[in-house]
């Protein structure tokens, strides 16, 4: 029965990423900085570092990603590190291999990193687990997304653009908008900004999209947006998958959009500086208007280089280990 | 105390005599130290001698309880058709080691226990093995499929002491209806654990605050109680005797309180898990934690404990369902739930018991002559000329719970590494040794 | 403070007229944080000519990364102009076993291909594990193997050195 956080070894050092729940700040923080140095490797020539020369890592992909595999692809072979992806999907278990039996099968293959990401909220923990348990200390997990649960690089990524732009959370108002029950990426970054001090953390979306108790992870509810978006400093919209609307859920996405799409005259309630957020890819006119996500106020592509850069500094933290 | 391992088999049915225990009988109300003598399978006498009395076997069971043999009210064997899980001898030996003489086992087997064939099979290949009594409860409807109702008097000749639907939920509350009916006209018990299957669809885990931290599809409390709703509904209409199974939920307890107050023929069981664990259990995803009902809130667990010390709920029960390694060792949504209990349903229910301060002979009473009244059979007791099932326990008897030393099949209990209070020592069937610790 | 140590600008002084007559007219000045990088600062502004300046964390590119991790602290390298085809003297405080010269060289690649590295040191304290040759040092020191030399820096901008006892990491 694990007890101690898996995340963390015996010396306290971080050896799997699985979620940010539970992280201490420093640790949190600790990755941010070491991410600094490395959103300067995309201007070389060679946009590279030797940090993980020969060593391999195995992109598991249990539910289907092409951009988040991609992002993760990169930033491994930036650090020089070997990367194989498996999408395993259908494969093994037509086999009837288990999920345990492959991880076991690429240890025996030298892997040292696993990115992981499955449909079902836990399974990354249960391969560090089984990892733990097995006494393969040199080999670590980054989970790349389990299902409701977490994506703790996301969520790093989200906390690094934030502190960019804004410096310290301390002062803070950030609103997190839309499909909350479903989405671990929200999940995330609440722990991520509720860890780091943010002053308020505050969600906003229909009753039938935010989960029962959701005050317990230290945010404010609101289910009228121009009051959950006054004077925020950081809005992130949440992507609104289509099977919400055959989940009995939500009626349709154009009545979504009227009362929870980002336009121009929502965000006015905002601050003056605030700046939209979304881990993408975007549904346009259906959680956020086309002027928003082009405009002034929004840092949706700088997103995607602090994510290289951030899965390079968990990459390089981990196997350093 | 012997070293390792237990004798167990055929001792000569003669007369057995169980000296200095203490004697705790919660049907009569006897908690005191006394002999037992044993004779032609029965109990013959507690206290004084039966006449020309000569003991062929003499048992000292100084420093320990002799109780009658536990009556366990839900326990799978998995036969027939799920032997990759456990096998009648596997769990009948792990029933024995526990202390439970007398146990009802679900439908839910592969086939499920809808025709009067299967069930006499595993009557008899249950009086075979010759360990503890096994009283099937019998499926409600055809394959559990919820649409044609089963034989049940042919099923009750076989053996079947009570009807149920396992976990397998009956959607149509019309079909739901003439079960009940027809029931009620042969005075046969239903049992059903009440839960919408709508509003727990897709759910793992507790509607709560650890569900949504861990991105848990959840299941509400309200899925409990809406089905309840229903079943009363329909009891108070049929006045078929209904038996609930694993109540879970504060709101629950108070609505069979309310139920049981207006008069209605209705008995309830909690699972012992429900008793200590509760949502925060589930720790990282610990799928040993996965149960149906769920392991719900700490309000839920304190009014299901007290719930049990008031007797509105009846009987605890171990809901003993092994799950072989594969089933459990996959991300927490996908593994098999359930737990193995028939082991720990005594030393768990005494530390219930020790927590509430509950005396000793009414924490018996839940899982000996109360589980036997819900069963509706002779069991529970240890009345002069009653079956010599006798469970001999030592109270004070602290050890670990070691997965790989259980006798049952699944080593899958939340439970591993705790350290218990209490432990069965010998165990007596049909006035047979079958189970030395 | 510890006798035999050299006075760190008095040093500096000496480095700077070695290397004043000797280096290219617009070669880059390259430190190594931090004590590089302070002295890189202070050369490209007392030796005449178009120098750019710019500084390089190494810590990518060590070699004891396997058993050490990466330690915290790492800054942004700063290479604020083209490094292929340029003329590039590397600036670091203490030259001792050299891997951390090797290791700012392979950097500097990843940038592209100088024309040219030299190398510019405060103190050459001996005791090298690879093939590597200060071009130019302030002075030589003999320190035993269980001591650092340390090059600090005050508010004001002054140079200082400093022994202290090795602490593995």
């Amino acid at each position: 029965m694990p007890n101690r956080n898996p995340q963390l070894n015996a010396d306290g050092a971080l050896t799997h990423l699985l979620t940010l729940e539970g992280l201490p700040p420093a640790v949190i923080r600790q990755i941010l900085d070491t991410a600094v140095p490395f959103v300067g490797i995309a201007e070389r020539e060679v946009k590279k570092v030797p940090l993980l020369r020969g060593k391999a890592v195995f992109n598991l992909f249990f539910e289907n990603s092409t951009r988040t595999r991609t992002t993760f692809e990169i930033a491994a072979k930036r650090l020089s590190a070997d990367v194989i992806n498996l999408n395993i999907g259908a494969s093994s278990t037509s086999k009837g291999e288990t999920l345990l039996d492959t991880v076991d099968n690429l240890v025996a293959m030298d892997a040292d990193l696993f990115v992981v990401r499955h449909a079902q909220s836990g399974a990354p923990h249960l391969i560090a687990s089984h990892l733990i348990a097995k006494g393969r200390t040199h080999v670590h997990v980054v989970n790349a997304g389990d299902g409701r649960h977490a994506h703790p690089t996301q969520g790093l990524l989200d906390l690094y653009t934030i502190r960019h732009y804004k410096g310290d959370f301390a002062n803070l108002t950030v609103a997190v908008v839309g499909d909350v029950l479903h989405s671990r990426v929200a999940r995330s970054l609440i722990h991520g900004l509720t860890t780091l001090g943010t002053a308020e953390v505050r969600v906003i979306g229909p009753r039938t999209l935010l989960p029962a108790h959701v005050e317990s992870m230290g945010v404010q509810v609101y289910e009228d947006m121009r009051l959950g978006l006054a004077n925020c400093d950081v809005v992130v919209m949440l992507r609104l998958q289509n099977e919400r609307m055959k989940g009995a859920l939500l009626p349709s996405a154009g009545e979504y959009f009227k009362h929870y799409g980002l336009t121009m005259d929502k965000l006015a309630a905002a601050k003056e500086d605030v700046i939209v957020m979304h881990p993408g890819p975007m549904n346009r006119g259906v959680e956020i208007d086309s002027a928003v996500a082009d405009g002034a106020r929004s840092v949706i592509l700088p997103q995607v280089t602090f994510g290289i850069a951030v899965r390079m500094a968990v990459m390089s933290i981990l196997a350093g280990a | 105390m012997s070293a390792a391992g237990y004798r167990y088999g055929r001792d000569a049915i003669g007369t057995l005599e169980i000296r200095n225990g203490r004697v705790i009988d919660p049907a009569s109300g006897t908690d005191r130290h006394a002999p037992v003598y044993v004779a032609d399978g029965a109990i013959a006498a507690i206290g004084d001698a039966p006449s020309g009395w000569r003991a062929e076997r003499m048992l000292d069971a100084a420093g320990r309880v002799v109780a009658p043999g536990l009556v366990d009210l839900a326990a799978r064997l998995r036969e027939p058709g799920l032997e990759h899980k456990a096998t009648l001898e596997s769990e009948l030996e792990a029933a024995i080691a526990g202390g439970v003489t007398s146990l009802a086992c679900p439908p839910d087997t592969d086939p499920p226990l809808d025709e009067p064939g299967l069930v006499e099979m595993l009557k008899h290949r249950a009086r075979l093995i010759n360990r503890a009594h096994v009283y099937p409860i019998g499926a409600l409807t055809v394959a559990l499929a919820g649409e044609t109702l089963t034989e049940m008097g042919e099923l009750a000749e076989a053996g079947c002491v009570a009807f149920s639907q396992a976990d397998t939920p009956l959607v149509d509350t019309q079909v739901l209806l003439r079960a009940m009916q027809y029931a009620a006209t042969f005075g046969h018990a239903v049992w059903l654990r009440p839960q919408d299957p709508y509003l727990a669809r897709g759910g793992v885990a507790h509607e709560g605050e650890v569900a949504t931290r861990l991105g848990l599809p959840a299941i509400p409390a309200m899925a409990e109680t809406v089905a309840l709703s229903t079943i009363f509904a329909l009891v108070r209409d049929t006045r078929v005797h209904l038996h609930v199974c694993r109540l879970s939920t504060a709101e629950g307890v108070a609505m069979v309180a309310a139920a049981k107050r207006e008069g209605l023929p209705v008995t309830c069981d909690v699972a012992v898990h429900h008793l200590h664990l509760c949502d925060v259990d589930i720790g990282w995803f610990d799928s040993m934690a996965h149960l149906v009902p769920p392991l719900r809130g700490t309000r839920d667990r304190a009014a299901l404990r007290a719930g049990v010390a008031d007797g509105t709920i009846d009987a605890v029960c171990s809901d003993h369902a092994p799950v072989d390694d594969d089933g459990k060792q996959l991300p927490f949504g996908e593994a098999e739930p359930g737990a193995t209990g028939l082991e720990l349903l005594l030393p768990l229910t005494l530390k219930w018991a020790q927590e509430e301060r509950v005396d000793l002979a009414s924490a018996l009473a839940r899982i000996t002559v109360h589980a036997a009244r819900v069963l509706r059979v002779p069991a529970g007791s240890l009345a002069v000329g009653a079956p010599a099932d006798i469970c001999i326990f030592d109270p004070h008897h602290a050890w670990r719970v070691t997965p790989a030393a259980l006798r049952s099949q699944g080593r899958n209990t939340p439970f591993a590494g705790y350290e218990l209070v209490g432990r069965t020592m010998t165990t007596i069937v049909g006035g047979q040794v079958v189970f030395e610790a | 403070m510890t006798t035999g140590l050299p006075d760190a600008e008095g040093t500096l002084h000496e480095l700077i007229e070695r290397m004043r007559p000797a280096v290219a007219y617009d070669a880059a000045f390259v430190g190594i944080y931090s004590g590089g990088a302070w002295l890189a600062e202070r050369l490209a502004r007392e030796i005449a000519g178009d120098h750019p300046l710019g500084f390089i964390d190494v810590s990518f590119y060590r070699d004891d990364y396997a058993t050490t991790g990466l330690k915290g602290g790492t800054k942004r390298s700063e290479i604020p102009f083209d490094v292929t085809g340029a003329t590039i003297v590397l600036i670091d405080d203490v030259l001792f076993t050299g891997r951390s010269v090797r290791a700012a060289i392979n950097e500097l690649f990843d940038f592209g291909r100088p024309a040219s590295i030299e190398l510019a040191v405060l103190i050459d304290r001996g005791g090298r594990e690879l093939p590597i040759e200060a071009t130019y040092a302030g002075a030589r020191l003999a320190v035993a193997r269980d001591q650092n030399v340390v090059l600090s820096r005050d508010a004001a901008g002054r140079l200082s050195l400093g022994i202290e006892p090795f602490r593995a990491s």
